[in-house]
């Protein structure tokens, strides 16, 4: 842990190419975009299974649980090797990884929409549309953004392994420390990393906070 | 890459097969235990916190930080101290583990109904027995839940090890890439995959023979 201190309190590393703020940079790039990628399938996808039915989703849903099964590192290498050496499908494993959080929860946070109040809105004349901008995504939001902070710390976790293939980001600081035996830099770089998925987690419990309509809030610690 | 390189080769595999052995075995040594152990920990620890509702919110805490922390830096850290033996995964995994585990043993413990709760207290049933004959057999499906989570999540989190020189399967993975050769690689990912839905299946089939009650 003392050789991790030493390279983090190193001013050199903080400045240049291969600095930290640069490598930080890279690694809150890939997991913002990969953030958006997968919100763009699982957000849909998640709303068209809550209403299309058990047997859609049951489908739908196995299929998901069964992405978590993937390895990672496995996925990455046979991508790599396959693309020949195109970093950006690395980013593809990632996806991989952050998409079923999304999905199962934004279909879990629509179903568990009270029929009563999904009726009351029709019988309020709200067309298909508006239930489900207006009643039916407001109530879903804890828990979807429940699903999106899974998978963005998921990300950020496993983007380390990234590094593996030479994506660089935070991991390149362990694969090089693992590579090198420079104990100090793997542990430093692995430290970061830790820091930024708490701050990713404290990032959305204040964006639940603020995003959650207000008859919903509880005053719970959870 | 070779451009004549097929996808598979299939003889490298059937040469092979004492290996996949092999690791396969090591791959579930390091992946299952940590679920084990992780149970005999997060049993307790949720049922002190259902009993006291102070202590959840720390633990809570801690267990959120716990799920955030890569587990490659938790190998690298832990590398330190217990050296290229299995606990140096296993003990990583164990603490992911028990982040899943515990609020689903707290969440299970608390949705037991308080008229189900009543009826064994007014049968004389004292607190310890009441815990073990009602309240945690209810709670099962919601505890299984996480347990099949985290077993799915752990047998393809393992491989990862196989950059610090345990990983089981995932040693398959850091072959491949060093000899730029897929077929290792694709085995690797079948064999992990089909692990991870036998011991799902295997936990499904495990809660029904402890829920005989519940409605199929």
């Amino acid at each position: 842990m003392n050789a991790g201190w030493a390279w983090l309190t190193d001013a050199a590393n903080w400045s240049g190419a291969d600095g930290i703020p640069v490598r930080l940079a890279e690694h809150v790039g890939y997991t913002l975009l990969v953030l958006a990628v997968s919100l763009l399938i699982g957000l849909p996808l998640g709303l068209l299974i809550a209403h299309a039915g058990p047997r859609w989703a049951f489908a739908v849903i196995n299929t998901a649980n069964g992405a978590r099964a993937l390895p990672t590192l496995g996925l990455l290498v046979l991508i790599f090797l396959l693309s020949t050496g195109s970093s950006v499908a690395a980013l593809i494993p990632l996806v991989v990884l952050a998409v079923p959080p999304i999905l199962i929860n934004v279909y879990e946070g629509v179903r568990q929409v009270e029929p009563q109040v999904r009726d009351a809105a029709r019988g309020m004349g709200m067309t298909g549309r508006q239930v489900l901008l207006r009643v039916e995504l407001p109530i879903a939001t804890p828990l979807i953004l429940l699903g999106v902070r899974t998978a963005a710390v998921q990300v950020v976790a496993t983007a380390t392994v990234a590094a593996y293939i030479n994506l660089g980001g935070l991991g390149g600081y362990i694969m090089d420390g693992i590579l090198l035996r420079e104990y100090g830099e793997a542990v430093g770089g692995s430290v970061l990393v830790v820091l930024l998925a708490i701050a990713v987690q404290g990032i959305f419990t204040l964006l639940t906070r603020l995003v959650t309509p207000r008859g919903l809030r509880k005053d719970t610690t959870s | 890459m070779n451009e004549a390189e097929p996808l598979v080769r299939w003889d490298w595999i059937q040469s092979h097969l004492g290996l996949f052995g092999d690791l396969t075995v090591e791959h579930l040594k390091l992946s299952l235990l940590p679920v084990l152990l992780g149970l005999v920990v997060a049993v307790p620890l949720g049922v002190l916190c259902v009993r006291w509702g102070w202590l959840y919110p720390p633990v809570l805490t801690i267990a959120n930080i716990l799920y955030a922390v890569p587990s490659l830096a938790l190998f690298l850290v832990l590398l330190d101290f217990t050296g290229l033996t299995i606990w140096t995964v296993v003990i990583p995994l164990t603490l992911y583990t028990l982040s899943v585990l515990v609020p689903n043993v707290v969440d299970g413990l608390r949705q037991v109904p308080d008229s189900t709760r009543q009826a064994a207290i007014a049968m004389g049933y004292t607190p310890l027995r009441r815990l073990l004959a009602v309240e945690l057999p209810i709670a099962v499906p919601v505890i299984m839940a996480g347990v099949r989570v985290a077993t799915v999540a752990n047998i393809s989190l393992v491989s990862v090890g196989a950059l610090i020189g345990i990983g089981g399967l995932g040693r398959l993975f850091k072959d491949g890439f060093d000899l730029q050769f897929t077929t290792p690689v694709f085995a690797g990912i079948v064999l992990i995959i089909a692990l991870a839905v036998v011991f799902d299946f295997a936990l499904v089939l495990l809660q029904r023979l402890l829920t005989p009650w519940a409605a199929r």
